[in-house]
C-alpha cells in the first residue's frame, strides 16, 4: 500500500450511487433504429464508408479518419443503412452532426471473428488492434487509446494507474462493471502492461466503492498479474481526474503544458481495459459501453449494456420513464461536469457514461443572470488545480483573455468545484468554457489569417516577377530592333527605298524579256 | 582638467564605435513595427481601408498617415489590439470603410453561369479561384478569405457571398451574463 497524498481543495459531495446499483447490470434490448455520430472521439472527423441501403454485420467498420486518428465507427447490430443526415447529437450546443441512420433487423449477425495468437502478438500489433477496434478513453474524455498507447510507450512508462475511482456523483458505470467484469478489467490492465512495460500498476477505486474493491481484490487474487496493486483511495471530488489522481497516488503533479506521460505515468479507465479486453479476446469492436441512467425523475435507476446509437428515449423506457412528468432535464455526464442534451432522440455515444433524469423544477432556475462576486475566495479553497478563480472570472468576464492565459485558463479542468461553492452562485465554469472557446477561436482566425498573409505576399512576389520578366522581354527586344537598324544603315540608307529600287529593277526585267 | 577632458573625448570616442559597430552588425531590416501591426491586422487583403492590401496599410499607420479604425473586417477587437501596440486611443470603428460582419463570408462561384472569363482570378488577393480562359472557375472555400473583390470585375455576376456555416467544432460557449446594479430589470422594479 502506497503512501497517499492529497491534492489542493476539492469538496465532499453527496453521492446518490445507491438508486443506480440495486438492478445490478443489465442488457439493453436493441432499438428499431440506431444513429451513430459519425464523430465520438476528440480529433478528426470520420468518413462513411457504407451507403445508404447496405446490409451491414455486427462490429462492421462504417466510418473512419486517416490512419493517424484511430476512432472509427462499427455497426453495433446488423441491419441496413437507412440516411447519412444530420441528426440532433450529444454535444452541448444542442447543434446537429452527421449521423449513419442503420434500421436495425434484429438477428444480431456478426462476421466470424478473426481471433489472433495473443502471445505471438506483440506491443505495436496490440496497438494495431485496439485503433482497429475503435477504442477511446471511456473515462468520458474520449481520446482514442491507441495514439495515446504509443506515444506513451515512446516516452516510457513507470506508473501505469487503472482508474476506477469515479468520483461525480450519481454515475455509477464503472462500479457496476468492475464488480461484474472484474477478471475482464484485469485482463485488460495485463494487456496494457505488456505493451507499456510499467515497473509498478495502481488500481485506483474511491472508498466508496467496497463492493467493487472486493470483488476486483478477489479477482485480483487468481489474475497473476505482477508489480500491482488495488488501492482504496479517500472519497473527494475531483479525485477521478487525471491530474489529481496522480497527485493522490504518486505526490506528483503533472507540470503546467505538460502530459501526464512526460512524468512517466499513464492512466486508463476500467471501461476502457474491458474494451480492450473484447477487442483483443473476442474480436469485438467498441459497440456498446455500461451506461448510467439516474437523477431523481426517472422510476428506475440503473446501468444497462447499451448498444452505441440506441437513442436515450429507449432507455428512458427501459427505466420505466419519468418519475414526474415529462417535462425532463437531461444531463449528459455527472451533474458536476456534464452537459444538457437537446431532447431525448440524443444517441448514446462512446463518451456517455452517465445519463441523469432531472425534474425541471430541481435544476436550479437560470435566468441568465448571477450575482456579483463578494470576493469570498471560497473557489480559490476548493480549486484542485491551484488556480485562483476570482481572478480568471474577473478576466474572462472582461474578455482579457492575454490575462486569464497568464493565470493558467487551460490548467481548469472544469470540475466545477467553484462553482458549487460560490455563494453568489455564479456560473464561473461557464465563464472559463466561453473564454476557453474565444481563444481558441482567436487562435484558429490568427492561423488563417497568417495563411492569408503568405498567400497574399507569394502572389504579391509573382507578379512583380511577371512584370519584371516582361520588362526585361520588352528591353531585349528594343535592343534587338535598335541593333537590327543600326545594321541596315550602314548597308543601304533607307531600307524602304532599297526595297522600292528592287521593285523597279525587276519590273524593268520583266519588261526587258516580254517582247 | 585635461586629463579629465581626455577621458571624457576617449570614452566618447570608444562608445562612439562600439555604437557605430552596433549600427552596421545588429542592422534592423525593413521597419519592425509595420511587422507587429501586420501580424494584428485579419489579412483578408479586402482593401476597405483604403490601402490595397493589410501590409500597405499597415505601413501607413506606422508612418502616421492613417488612424487604426479603417478595419470593418478586424472590427473593434483589432482597433483595440493596435491601440494596445501603439499605445493609442482606441477608437470606434470608421463607418465609412463599411460595417463589421460576426459572421465570415466566403465566396461561392455559380458554375453554370461562369463564362470563363479569368477577371476574378485576377482580382483575386489571395489566389483562391482556381480556372482558366473560357473554363469554369471555382473557389478554393478554406482560402477565400472573404473579401468581394471578385464581384465587381464578374461580368455576368455569377459570383456570391455566403456566411460559413457553423459547424459543431466552431461552436462557441456563449457567456453568463452579471446582474449589473443599473441594468433596467432592477430599474424597473424600483
Amino acid at each position: 500500500m502506497p503512501r497517499l497524498h492529497h491534492f489542493p481543495g476539492g469538496i465532499k459531495l453527496q453521492g446518490h450511487k445507491s438508486e443506480s446499483l440495486i438492478q445490478g447490470l443489465q442488457q439493453a434490448s436493441l432499438p428499431r433504429q440506431l444513429i451513430l455520430p459519425l464523430k465520438q472521439h476528440i480529433g478528426e472527423h470520420n468518413k462513411p464508408l457504407v451507403d445508404v441501403g447496405d446490409r451491414v454485420l455486427k462490429g462492421q467498420m462504417i466510418a473512419a479518419a486517416s490512419a493517424l486518428i484511430c476512432a472509427p465507427v462499427h455497426a453495433p447490430t446488423s441491419g441496413v443503412i437507412a440516411e447519412i443526415e444530420n441528426f440532433p447529437v450529444a454535444h452541448p450546443s444542442g447543434q446537429d452532426d452527421t449521423c449513419i441512420v442503420i434500421d436495425v433487423d434484429g438477428k444480431d449477425e456478426a462476421a466470424d471473428p478473426v481471433l489472433p495468437d495473443l502471445q505471438q502478438v506483440d506491443a505495436d500489433g496490440m496497438i494495431e488492434l485496439i485503433c482497429r477496434a475503435g477504442i477511446v478513453g471511456l473515462g468520458g474524455a474520449v481520446f482514442p487509446t491507441a495514439p495515446k498507447l504509443s506515444r506513451g510507450k515512446a516516452h516510457g512508462i513507470d506508473t501505469l494507474i487503472i482508474n476506477g475511482v469515479e468520483c461525480e456523483p450519481y454515475i455509477t458505470c464503472d462500479d457496476i462493471l468492475m464488480r461484474h467484469c472484474a477478471a475482464e478489467v484485469l485482463r485488460g490492465t495485463g494487456y496494457l502492461q505488456r505493451i507499456l512495460r510499467p515497473q509498478r500498476t495502481v488500481i485506483a477505486i474511491e472508498d466508496n466503492k467496497p463492493e467493487a474493491i472486493a470483488k476486483m481484490t478477489a479477482a485480483f487474487a487468481q489474475s497473476g498479474l505482477l508489480d500491482t496493486e488495488i488501492v482504496a483511495i479517500p472519497t473527494i471530488y475531483p479525485s477521478g481526474g487525471e491530474k489529481q489522481l496522480i497527485q493522490i497516488l504518486t505526490g506528483k503533479e503533472v507540470p503546467h503544458g505538460q502530459l501526464a506521460f512526460d512524468i512517466g505515468l499513464f492512466c486508463q479507465n476500467v471501461g476502457t481495459c474491458v474494451a480492450i479486453t473484447r477487442a483483443l479476446e473476442q474480436d469485438q469492436p467498441l459497440i456498446s459501453r455500461v451506461v448510467t441512467i439516474s437523477g431523481d425523475n426517472i422510476r428506475q435507476p440503473g446501468n444497462w449494456e447499451v448498444r452505441l446509437g440506441t437513442p436515450i428515449r429507449h432507455l428512458i423506457e427501459l427505466a420505466e420513464g419519468y418519475l414526474h412528468s415529462d417535462r425532463a432535464h437531461l444531463v449528459m455526464g455527472g451533474p458536476m461536469m456534464g452537459f444538457s442534451l437537446a431532447g431525448d432522440q440524443v444517441p448514446i455515444v462512446k463518451a456517455s457514461n452517465n445519463i441523469l433524469v432531472m425534474r425541471e423544477e430541481t435544476i436550479p432556475h437560470s435566468p441568465g443572470y448571477h450575482d456579483e462576486c463578494i470576493r469570498c475566495s471560497k473557489c480559490t479553497e476548493v480549486c484542485p488545480a491551484s488556480l485562483l478563480p476570482q481572478q480568471l472570472y474577473w478576466h474572462a468576464r472582461a474578455r482579457a483573455f492575454d490575462r486569464v492565459e497568464e493565470f493558467h485558463l487551460f490548467d481548469c479542468i472544469e470540475c466545477g468545484c467553484c462553482s458549487a461553492v460560490c455563494p453568489s452562485a455564479i456560473p464561473l465554469v461557464q465563464y472559463y468554457r466561453a473564454a476557453k472557446s474565444d481563444i481558441r477561436a482567436a487562435q484558429k482566425a490568427q492561423i488563417k489569417s497568417d495563411h492569408a498573409r503568405i498567400r497574399f505576399e507569394s502572389r504579391e512576389r509573382r507578379l512583380l516577377l511577371k512584370k519584371q520578366q516582361e520588362e526585361e522581354r520588352r528591353r531585349l527586344k528594343r535592343e534587338a530592333l535598335q541593333k537590327k537598324k543600326a545594321g541596315s544603315t550602314a548597308s543601304t540608307a533607307d531600307p524602304v527605298q532599297a526595297a522600292l529600287e528592287r521593285v523597279k529593277a525587276r519590273k524593268q526585267a520583266a519588261q526587258e524579256e516580254s517582247p | 582638467m585635461i586629463i579629465a577632458i581626455v577621458t571624457i573625448s576617449l570614452m566618447a570616442g570608444l562608445f562612439g564605435l562600439i555604437l557605430g559597430y552596433a549600427a552596421i552588425r545588429f542592422r534592423v531590416e525593413g521597419n519592425p513595427i509595420v511587422d507587429q501591426i501586420d501580424a494584428l491586422l485579419p489579412q483578408t487583403q479586402c482593401g476597405q481601408c483604403t490601402f490595397p492590401g493589410c501590409r500597405p496599410y499597415a505601413e501607413a499607420i506606422a508612418n502616421g498617415e492613417a488612424p487604426i479604425n479603417q478595419c470593418p473586417p478586424g472590427g473593434q477587437a483589432t482597433i483595440v489590439a493596435l491601440a494596445g501596440l501603439l499605445d493609442t486611443e482606441v477608437l470606434e470603428l470608421n463607418a465609412e470603410h463599411g460595417e463589421h460582419l460576426e459572421v465570415p463570408l466566403v465566396a461561392i462561384i455559380d458554375e453554370q453561369t461562369c463564362i470563363g472569363c479569368t477577371l476574378c482570378i485576377q482580382a483575386c488577393p489571395v489566389d483562391a479561384i482556381l480556372g482558366s480562359a473560357k473554363h469554369m472557375h471555382t473557389v478554393i472555400a478554406d482560402e477565400c478569405t472573404g473579401c468581394k473583390l471578385c464581384l465587381p470585375p464578374c461580368p455576368v455576376d455569377c459570383i456570391d457571398m455566403l456566411p460559413i456555416p457553423q459547424t459543431i467544432d466552431d461552436w462557441k460557449w456563449t457567456p453568463p451574463r452579471a446582474l449589473e446594479l443599473h441594468s433596467p430589470e432592477l430599474t424597473t422594479d424600483a
